[in-house]
């Protein structure tokens, strides 16, 4: 039997929250999780209205480092548009599957409007 | 008045299956919903999404969902209050709720369930500083009339399918001037009316800019212009009516300030029968919470069902309840 590496599919990435401060966390990219729910996992303020579906911009956020990402859909880029404070590296956190190569990434929380 | 015996706040599929348990029970219902359709998110949000995790459905699309209950309900005959937010709630001398919504309608009942999930639906409102001094005062997020703005200089912002048709309606004989402001040079709405937009632009009916971006509201009493961030700097356009139209989104609202106990946005409720700390208010589906709460749909079913037991003991504190089987007695409707 071939047990997995403790360490194997557990990448870290800081999230940075509203108030500034930066969360470091641990997620695994073997369970087929979004950058919005490793936010709601670990109870960091992310709505995720719609549950994930790029169909609300709840979870707004900025990538600020430079890991190269798959680009938006139409649908992610359309839900953006919906959304406030958009930026160049502006992304939806239900849209960034987790994956080895995002290991260190930064990403920070957007103000959420009224 | 409207008078039932429970009133369901929010028309989305958990407040609609309440309706199926409570009329097995003799119960009739009552729903109120800020949409002007039932079906809550599933019809607002994501009609054409499939959910598979409705027991003994391996796939059903969200708003088929709602016209099956919809279907399932009708020999219950509910009757509906829609576009309407419920706003207030007090109480009665004979223990009763009086539920009035934003427009004045009021509503009694012994029984409220509230089933509202992430809250009712309102406009997204744009980060523009002054923005809450000119609501109704030439800004407006729902456009109810058109005509309205006969022979008016209005600006419009947004990039879908709302801020489009109704830059070509206003375009076309209505208003004296449009102005369509748009983040992106892209838009996502019915290429149709992406084109026509364009072409109104290109025809110099309407003022198109693209790349920009509402900043700021001008006026005294009322609007009476808008500045613009644009790739060349601010612009000021001069307007009577700024409309952003930039879709809906959920809040919780008014029910916060209930007197319920609420929690991160949620309501606390009894697992014994989802009763919230004020007797006779229930709350069921995703707008409750409770130690190992999951948002699904056929948990909030779940949650319905036994909510309607205790609101039945609750109207007929003296009659007996036991459980019938529709395989056994079918669905007697009123």
């Amino acid at each position: 039997m071939v047990f997995k590496d403790s360490n194997m599919g557990i990448i870290k990435v800081t999230v940075i929250d509203r108030e500034g401060v930066s969360h470091e966390l641990e997620a695994p990219t073997d369970m087929n999780m979004n950058m919005m729910e490793v936010c709601k996992s670990y109870e960091l303020p992310v709505e995720g209205t719609c549950g994930g579906m790029a169909m609300c911009a709840s979870c707004h956020m900025y990538v600020e480092s430079d890991h190269e990402l798959p680009e938006a859909s139409d649908d992610e880029e359309d839900m953006l548009d919906q959304a406030f404070h958009v930026e160049n590296n502006s992304r939806l956190g239900c849209q960034l599957h987790l994956s080895d190569n995002m290991e260190g990434m930064v990403v920070r929380l957007a103000e959420v409007g009224d | 008045m409207i008078e039932t015996d429970i009133l369901i706040i929010g028309a989305g599929p958990v407040g609609l299956f309440t309706v199926f348990e409570a009329g097995l029970l003799k119960l009739r219902c009552h729903l109120i919903d800020a949409l002007p359709q039932p079906g809550g998110q599933c019809a607002e949000i994501y009609p054409k999404k499939p959910i598979y995790d409705i027991p003994a459905y391996s796939e059903v699309l969200a708003g088929d969902l709602v016209d099956n209950l919809m279907a399932q309900i009708e020999p219950f005959k509910p009757e509906f209050t829609l576009g309407e937010r419920a706003d207030t709630i007090e109480k009665t001398d004979d223990d009763k709720f009086i539920v009035t919504t934003n427009r004045g309608t009021k509503h009694i009942a012994p029984v409220v369930a509230i089933a509202g999930g992430l809250g009712s639906f309102e406009p997204r409102k744009p980060p523009v500083p002054n923005l809450a001094d000119f609501e109704d005062k030439g800004v407006e997020y729902i456009i109810k009339d058109p005509n309205f703005y006969k022979g008016k200089d209005v600006v419009i912002s947004g990039g879908g399918d709302s801020a489009l048709d109704w830059t070509i309606f206003l375009a076309e004989g209505v208003a004296n001037s449009v102005t369509m402001v748009h983040r992106r040079s892209s838009f996502r709405g019915h290429l149709d009316s992406v084109q026509k937009v364009q072409d109104l632009a290109a025809a110099g009916k309407i003022n198109l800019m693209t790349d920009s971006e509402v900043v700021g509201i001008t006026g005294d009493d009322h609007v009476n212009g808008v500045t613009i961030k644009t790739k060349e700097g601010e612009k000021h356009v001069a307007c009577d009516h700024w409309m952003p139209l930039f879709g809906l989104s959920p809040k919780l609202g008014p029910i916060a300030d209930w007197g319920l106990n609420v929690s991160k946005n949620a309501i606390e409720v009894d697992t014994f029968d989802y009763s919230t700390n004020i007797p006779g208010i229930y709350a069921i589906g995703d707008v409750n919470t409770y130690p190992g709460k999951l948002k699904l749909i056929l948990c909030g079913f779940h949650e319905a069902t036994l909510m309607c037991q205790s609101a039945y003991k609750r109207i007929y504190p003296d009659k007996n309840l036991v459980l019938k089987y529709t395989t056994v007695n079918g669905v007697q409707g009123f």
